[in-house]
This record gives C-alpha cells, sequence and structure tokens, in this order.
C-alpha cells in the first residue's frame, strides 16, 4: 500500500472542465471518501489515478514516483466498479484467482491458492469458493468483485460506488464490512460516492468537490461540523440543513447573508414563533416541519411529542452557522 | 373523495396465491400505504382496487359501493404508475389535457383545468414545453398533473418514485405529501421502501407473503410491531433481537438473559421456549456501570448520531447513541435497554407477546 498526491490535476472534456486543479493527498493506510452529486468530478478523478484518462494538467504521484507516464498496469492500482462484472462461466475460486493468472504477474499456483483462501476468509464466502459466479445473490457478486481486487495486493484501491446497485439492508451490512477489511488490511482507499451515510461512516477522510474543484477535505466531524460554505454544509446531515436570510433571527453577524440551522442548531421554547407544519414520526426519529413567516424549517423533536399540526412553538438558533452572499462560511 | 373498505380479499393466479384474505379500511381523505418486499401481495392489491385485476373472492367497497366485479372505468379512481407513461409527441398542456378532452369537456373549461394544475404542481412554465425534453422529476410531476386534472375519487399510485434517484425522491415525497394535504383526495400508495412509507403515510398496512402482517399509524407500527417481520421490515437499522431460551410469567416485568436481569413491559401472557427480546438501537444506551456487557466491533457517524454495533452473548446488536458519547473498536462496554419500549417475540412464529406496551394494537 501507498500514499497518492494529486498536484494542480486538471482534466477537461471539451467546453466541460470536469476536474479543476484539483491538490489532494490521500495518506498511506487511510480510507478516503470523494463526496458529490452526480457530474461534479469524482469518477473522473478515480480515473485519472488509475490511469485510464490522462490529466490535462498537473501531476500524480503513487508512493512517490510520478505515474503520468505510466500505464494503468504499471500503476499497480486495482478499480471496483459500480455494475460487478464477473465472468459468469467461472466459479467463485476462479474468479478471484484471475488477477493473480495474469502473464505479467506469473503468480505460482500454491501462491494463488493461500491468496484466494485468504481473501475468502476475510469476505466470508469460503463456502462459495466452488459456486458458479451466477449462482451467487447480489451481495455476494459485489464482495467477489472485491476481492477480486484484494487478492492483487495493489498500491491503492479505487472503488466507484461499489455498493449504490444493492438493496438498503445489504448496503448497511456491506459498509461495516468494507471499513473492517480495510482497517485490518490496512489498505490504502480512495471512494467515490454521492451518498452521505457511506462518506460519514466510512470515511477517515472525506473530500467534497463541486464542479470540478476539491472544496473541503476533513475528517467526517469536521465536514459536518465545520463546513467552509453552505455547500459543503448541504452535503451532510439528515434532514438536511434549513436555510434562512440571516434577519430571520435577531443576532447575526456582520456580512451575514444567510444562516444555515441543522436540527441540533433549533432550540425550542423562546424566539420566534414557528406554526408547525406537519409532524413526520419516523419511529427514530420524529421531524417537524415548520413555517417561520414565508420560510419553511425542518427540525427534530422528542419522538413522542403531543404537537400537532396548527400548533405553535418559539423556536431560536443556537450555535447555528452563517454564511456570507457568495456562500462561504463566516462564523 | 372516497372511503375504501376491503373486505376478505383474495387472489389466486393458478396455484400461487398473490393475496389471502385480507381485510383494512382507508379512511376518506388518507394517505395510505401498502408496504412490503417486492412478491408481498402490495401491487396485486392495488391493482385490485384499480380494477386492473379481478378479486377471487372477497370485495371491495368504495364510498360504500361494492365494486370488486366492475370494470376500472367506472371506478373513477387515478392511477399513477412508476415508469411515467407520457405521449410523447404532445407537448406538456396537451399530455395534461387528454383525459378531459377525450371526456368531451368544453376547450374553455379543459383550459381553466389545466391552467390550475399546473399552478398547483408549480409547472406553468413549461406547459408548451414537448415532454421528451423534460427531466426525470419535471415528467413525474406531468403524470401527476394528468391524474389530479380529472379530480377522480382516489389515486392510486405504484412506486411513482422508484425510478428517480435519492435526493430527488425525498424533495418529491415531500411535494406529493403537501399536495395530498392541499387537495385531501384519499391516495392509496404502494411502496417497498420503509422510510417513504413512515413519511408519508397516516396508516401504513405491512404485506408479506400475500398476508396482511400489521395495520396502523406509522409510530403504532415501529414501537408496537406486531411480529418480527414487522419490526425488522421497518426501521434503519432494524431492531435488534436477542435470543434466548427462558420463561415469562403473566404479569412480569423482567426477564433473565444471560444472568441478568432486563425489564420489559408488563406481561400479559405465560410463555416459555425460545424467546426474543426485540429492542430498537436507540432504546439501548452504553453506560459503564451496566451489568450487561458487550464489545464494541464498529461505529458509523452519522452527524447527530452514530451507530455502535457491539457482540453481546445473545449475537450482535445496534445501538444509536449520541456522536460526542465516546466508542472505541475492541472496548467492552455495558449495554442497558430502556424496557418500556421493548417487545418480546415467540421466536418459533414471530408473533409478538402481548404486553402493557402493545395490547392496545395487537388484535386476535
Amino acid at each position: 500500500m501507498a500514499d497518492v498526491t494529486l498536484q494542480n490535476v486538471s482534466k477537461s472534456f471539451g467546453a466541460t472542465k470536469a476536474v479543476d486543479a484539483i491538490d489532494m493527498d490521500i495518506p498511506d493506510g487511510s480510507f478516503t471518501v470523494l463526496l458529490g452529486p452526480t457530474g461534479v468530478g469524482k469518477t473522473t478523478t478515480l480515473r485519472l489515478i488509475s490511469g485510464l484518462e490522462h490529466p490535462d494538467a498537473g501531476d500524480i504521484h503513487i508512493a512517490g514516483r510520478s505515474v503520468i507516464s505510466e500505464t494503468p498496469a504499471q500503476r499497480n492500482v486495482a478499480m471496483v466498479f459500480q455494475q460487478y462484472s464477473l465472468y459468469p462461466h467461472m466459479t467463485v475460486r476462479e474468479n478471484l484467482a484471475f488477477p493473480l493468472r495474469s502473464p505479467i504477474l506469473r503468480t505460482p499456483e500454491d501462491e494463488i491458492t493461500r491468496k484466494v483462501t485468504e481473501v475468502a476468509e476475510v469476505l466470508r464466502i469460503p463456502h462459495k469458493l466452488d459456486n458458479k459466479a451466477t449462482a451467487l445473490s447480489g451481495g455476494e457478486m459485489q464482495r467477489v468483485s472485491i476481492g477480486r481486487a484484494l487478492v492483487r495486493n495493489p498500491e491503492i484501491f479505487l472503488m466507484d460506488e461499489p455498493l449504490s446497485s444493492l438493496d438498503a439492508k445489504l448496503r448497511a451490512e456491506l459498509r461495516v464490512e468494507l471499513k473492517r477489511i480495510q482497517e485490518s488490511l490496512g489498505a490504502t482507499l480512495l471512494y467515490v460516492t454521492h451518498d452521505q451515510i457511506e462518506a460519514m461512516t466510512m470515511a477517515t477522510k472525506i473530500g467534497v468537490l463541486d464542479e470540478g474543484r476539491l472544496v473541503q477535505m476533513g475528517t467526517p466531524r469536521e465536514i459536518y461540523e465545520n463546513p467552509v460554505s453552505l455547500y459543503v454544509a448541504s452535503r451532510l446531515g439528515q434532514p438536511r440543513i434549513n436555510t434562512l436570510p440571516a434577519d430571520a433571527f435577531p443576532g447575526a453577524p456582520n456580512g451575514a447573508n444567510t444562516i444555515g440551522l441543522r436540527p441540533e442548531h433549533i432550540r425550542q421554547g423562546e424566539g420566534q414563533s414557528a406554526r408547525v407544519d406537519r409532524v413526520e414520526h419516523l419511529g427514530d426519529q420524529t421531524r417537524l416541519h415548520l413555517r417561520l413567516n414565508d420560510h419553511e424549517i425542518v427540525s427534530l423533536t422528542d419522538t413522542h411529542t403531543d404537537l400537532e399540526p396548527g400548533d405553535t412553538i418559539a423556536i431560536q438558533p443556537q450555535n447555528a452557522l452563517y454564511f456570507d452572499a457568495t456562500g462561504a462560511r463566516i462564523t | 373523495m372516497a372511503e375504501i373498505r376491503i373486505q376478505n380479499l383474495r387472489k389466486e393466479f393458478g396455484d400461487f396465491t398473490a393475496v389471502q384474505s385480507s381485510s383494512f379500511k382507508i379512511e376518506d381523505g388518507e394517505f395510505f400505504m401498502l408496504l412490503g418486499p417486492s412478491g408481498c401481495g402490495k401491487t396485486t392489491t392495488l391493482r385490485m382496487i384499480a380494477g386492473l385485476e379481478l378479486p377471487t373472492s372477497g370485495e371491495i367497497f368504495i364510498d360504500g359501493d361494492e365494486v370488486g366485479q366492475k370494470p376500472a372505468r367506472e371506478r373513477d379512481i387515478a392511477f399513477v404508475f412508476q415508469m411515467f407513461a407520457l405521449y410523447p409527441h404532445m407537448n406538456v398542456r396537451r399530455n395534461i389535457s387528454y383525459p378531459l378532452v377525450s371526456q368531451g369537456m368544453p376547450r374553455a373549461q379543459v383550459r381553466q383545468k389545466v391552467a390550475e394544475v399546473a399552478r398547483i404542481l408549480g409547472i406553468e412554465d413549461i406547459l408548451d414545453r414537448p415532454v421528451s425534453g423534460l427531466s426525470g422529476g419535471d415528467r413525474q410531476r406531468v403524470a401527476l398533473g394528468r391524474a389530479i386534472v380529472r379530480e377522480p375519487k382516489c389515486f392510486l399510485m405504484d412506486e411513482p418514485l422508484g425510478a428517480l434517484d435519492a435526493e430527488f425522491r425525498e424533495h418529491m415525497s415531500e411535494e406529493l405529501r403537501k399536495l395530498h394535504d392541499r387537495m385531501g383526495a384519499t391516495t392509496v400508495y404502494v411502496t417497498h421502501d420503509q422510510l417513504e412509507a413512515m413519511q408519508m403515510g397516516d396508516k401504513i398496512v405491512v404485506m408479506n407473503h400475500g398476508v396482511i402482517e400489521q395495520f396502523g399509524t406509522p409510530l403504532d407500527i415501529y414501537d408496537k410491531p406486531a411480529s418480527m417481520f414487522v419490526a425488522d421490515f421497518i426501521g434503519s437499522p432494524s431492531m435488534n433481537f436477542l435470543k434466548f431460551h427462558g420463561a415469562v410469567a403473566e404479569g412480569a416485568t423482567g426477564v433473565e438473559l444471560h444472568h441478568q436481569t432486563l425489564t420489559l413491559p408488563t406481561q400479559h401472557e405465560a410463555f416459555e421456549g425460545d424467546l426474543v427480546y426485540g429492542v430498537r438501537p436507540e432504546h439501548i444506551r452504553l453506560s459503564d456501570d451496566a451489568p450487561y456487557r458487550a464489545e464494541v466491533l464498529a461505529t458509523e457517524y452519522l452527524g447527530t448520531t452514530q451507530i455502535v454495533t457491539l457482540d453481546t452473548q445473545n449475537g450482535q446488536v445496534k445501538a444509536r447513541v449520541p456522536s460526542d458519547q465516546p466508542a472505541r473498536t475492541g472496548e467492552t462496554v455495558g449495554l442497558s435497554f430502556n424496557g418500556a419500549m421493548v417487545t418480546l417475540f415467540d421466536n418459533q412464529t414471530g408473533r409478538a407477546l402481548k404486553s402493557d406496551l402493545n395490547a392496545g394494537v395487537l388484535h386476535g
């Protein structure tokens, strides 16, 4: 495993700047997640590191050496895609062994057996090794395709939304599992997703992308509690952060244009009066849809609240986030 | 608007029973969810209400009239499908006005109606655009417009948001719910997404293998599940099941698990055998002095809260605790349970045992 650095890397497709002067450091053994909506440059960044795309400008280092002029094979990276592509006519064992049988690697047969057994243990599929790939469930197939990356011992794992085609329950299971595997192997992993839950629960560092630029990099907690901009603040948190004009409440700092209120920033009891539009019982949490003058606010309240639509409550901000007219954070 | 009553409704396809003798009632103006995994019979139930399938036996009453064997066009309902089928060669206005024009409504009236619907859906500015160039969300709005414009007695929706991506789906589900609150039309909505059902529904029917597992308000179903299937299907992460062999007496307020007494709501029935102590993640607290011990396997940060996966003597459990509470992988901690919100299940049948907590919502 190795650390990977990007220096001032840019890539355009025609008039579209897909990746715009990105500087990024992926330390050895880290689980770095690139987060952003569709079309923001996440996958292009991954493809630039793997060598599937060539940058227009900038440099990429893997383990200290510039890889700009190397082929994908020479870079020794392993990619896992959203759509698992296994060889359907092969067994799980043959699928896992396939990358090791590459003529470049010329791995001895007993070494292959050892590796495949080891990876099958890590993925908890040793009893499935002799099944045909097509006889597996969706979750098992994705595990095998992750396993095919694991057997190779690459410098870095590059994963492009590998869980997004799975159902919610399975996704939750594999999130925990992938994190466990990464930690136990000490692997360096770059993971691309638009799913904030995946980013928050697995990442050691999250990089937030906006129109090809890396706008903030930090631990999930830093990104959530200390976003540099309104854009970053809106990436994390469910229900998502409420945004109101800064003068909706007294006490906004100078230059503030927008106040950002996460549910935990809203204190009930005193302040401005807001009408309850709707009470949403989600079981583990209860959401209040409030109307303050013309603004809609979603907040959280006691699970078994007596509040009903039409009620009025008083609310005020507490440790709220303030942003200027450009969306940059001021306090 | 309409009240819909389903009585002993049953549907067989050859040897396969898709829906087994279902009964429930949808009140006038309710947003009603049919929830379950694929193949549970929810879509078949909806299609029988619509008149797209005829029941094998049983009755369907819309506003007191038995319509079970009547064709769809005599039922005055509007159906919105997952894949929004619009007429590709027509513009938005003509797509929405089509149902009215084919009813022979005068032009001026059609214009007025379409304008009103467009205003409700916020699509006034795209009325003269061809539908082929629209985004997924706008197409779904147009499909809704075509359903709304007829002012039917009720709306039937089959996973109308299923084809949209997650962020947009949340936005559309809020929009749909607001639309419903404005119009007050009875809506029956099929989904396999438990969060969508909890978020939008006034009432939920949970189905599995053609059988109704439970019927009630979202919070009742979440807090007082009638079966292990419901407890597992609703909630994310789902309810924890601590399995053990033991006995409870009528009137018991505690049960012994791995030499520790854990509290319960007062039990209304005695039971002995394989039991399950069912507790939601947010009703587990980590506390140093609690005698029931567990090892932290993983933590997942979620902003305000975190999910902690723990290994106990009775299997793995997940706890939802505040994110500022320290929990380190490998550490051994004590667990305390909010006994008042616990459900005991018979592990063999999956049935919830009656207690002070759930006696009000469990029937039969």
